[in-house]
């Protein structure tokens, strides 16, 4: 199973839940995937239409930032953190 | 009969509601609390009025929802509302404008996005399918970003005729389908575009709003990216009607609802300056479909104005005398019961004012 944390502003899309259980592993595209299928409205706010991580979304793996390690091709492994947050960013 | 107005901001949705004949005004909010709420409609055709928002988050992108109990609670579906099909490559930026066709189409509901695009619901607005034709269009690899983006900002369905609408685009200009978003053919003739070394081209033009008359449905207004303009033959053609405004800048045109030839602009000095003309907090009327223009100002601030108004940023409701609205990018929003002739502040101190519409419910 990999872990799925959520922040605050997200949990509403899954069902009020701070972290999620996914039984994907392999790659981070593979966890969304999985993860779209039970909240697919949690997954479009990480994701747009292309299945392109949002600009201002940042995803850590085990504390490494996907965008250093491969982005959606990173790897995930069996028991893994998968951490999602919201960047700094905003007016 | 209460008022609604919906006051779309770049850090959510605010809704006054009126009971007294548009005196005074109760204001929620902020709903979708710090995302950009570009589009709101307040659909009055079904018995239940429904309320319709385009609200983008800078961090978890846009989305649409909707309200059948007046804002009381909204309804965002799982899938994405408005989403480019997978084989375009593209992906919504935001939803710019929301537009409930006409009473012989209940459930349909047009949307302008960025990248410039349109897309027709069948549902209310609940899902919506992108309109191919348009997006196939042999234009489109020339239409350009203007400093806002590159949208269609403007859904303009006939009011008799389910088969024609019309749409405005930054930068682009009009287009018009007369086979229900079959084909599509530019209407830009008679509007210059002096950004381009061709100022009179078939398309290119940055047109930032355009209104239907109430009276004539042919008949349409055009605040153009400097020039104000009016077509008599359903925006095949335009002429300038800017003669009697200080500027023909800006951004908003709106059409009185239900009386034939009355206009509302907010013009700004010019492209290179964009403060209200003349730096006074001014609405400008035309009751002769752009033949004569009038300064409106009682109620509004006397001393110098810097705010600007944006292309969504100005309303008129249903209601008699006509109500008008217009909201500033300093976050006032000012209402007139009586056609502008006199003004109030309906709300301050709000974020950058985005769009308003108003209707009675």
């Amino acid at each position: 199973m990999v872990t799925v944390l959520l922040p605050g502003p997200l949990r509403g899309d899954a069902g009020g839940a701070s972290r999620l259980s996914v039984s994907a592993v392999g790659t981070l595209r593979a966890v969304l995937d999985e993860l779209a299928v039970a909240h697919p409205r949690l997954a479009r706010r990480l994701r747009d239409e292309r299945g392109e991580l949002r600009r201002y979304v940042n995803v850590y793996v085990d504390g490494e930032d996907c965008r250093h390690s491969g982005g959606l091709a990173t790897p995930v492994g069996v028991g893994a953190e998968v951490q999602v947050l919201p960047s700094v960013a905003g007016g | 009969m209460a008022t609604l107005l919906a006051i779309g901001t770049a850090k959510g949705l605010f809704l006054a509601t009126t009971a007294d004949d548009r005196r005074s005004w109760e204001i929620t909010g902020p709903h979708f609390p710090m995302t950009g709420v570009y589009a709101v409609a307040v659909d009055t055709r079904r018995a239940t009025p429904r309320l319709l928002v385009g609200m983008t988050s800078s961090h978890f992108g846009p989305s649409v929802a909707t309200s059948d109990d007046l804002g009381a609670s909204w309804d965002e579906p799982d899938q994405a509302p408005v989403a480019f099909p997978a084989d375009t490559g593209a992906s919504l930026g935001r939803v710019w404008q929301l537009t409930p066709a006409g009473p012989d189409e209940p459930d349909v509901v047009w949307a302008g996005t960025e990248p410039s695009a349109l897309f027709r619901s069948t549902d209310g607005g609940r899902s919506f399918e992108l309109v191919r034709s348009l997006w196939d269009h042999p234009h489109r690899p020339r239409w350009e970003a203007g400093f806002g983006g590159q949208a269609v900002h403007t859904v303009l369905p006939h009011p008799h005729d389910p088969a024609r609408v019309l749409v405005a685009m930054s930068t682009g200009g009009v287009y018009r389908s007369e086979d229900a978003g079959a084909s599509w053919a530019p209407g830009n003739t008679g509007i210059r575009a002096y950004f381009l070394p061709d100022e009179w081209p078939e398309f290119g033009q940055c047109v930032h709003k355009v209104a239907r008359d109430s009276g004539n449905p042919d008949r349409l207004y055009a605040q153009n990216h400097h020039g104000v303009y009016r077509s008599d033959d359903d925006g095949r053609t335009w002429s300038s009607i800017a003669d009697g405004l200080p500027s023909d800048f800006g951004f908003p045109m709106v059409a009185h609802p239900s009386r034939a030839g009355m206009v509302w602009a907010f013009p700004l000095v010019a492209d290179g300056e964009r403060f209200p003309a003349d730096h006074r907090c001014r609405v400008f009327r035309s009751a002769d479909a752009g033949g004569k223009w009038e300064s409106l100002s009682v109620g509004l601030p006397e001393g110098p104005f810097y705010p600007a108004v944006l292309r969504d940023a100005m309303c008129a409701d249903d209601s008699t005398p006509g109500g008008v609205y217009f909201g500033t990018r300093s976050g006032e929003v000012y209402a007139s019961r009586d056609e502008g002739d006199s003004w109030s502040l309906v709300a301050a101190h709000l974020p950058d004012v985005l769009c308003v519409r108003a209707a009675a419910v």
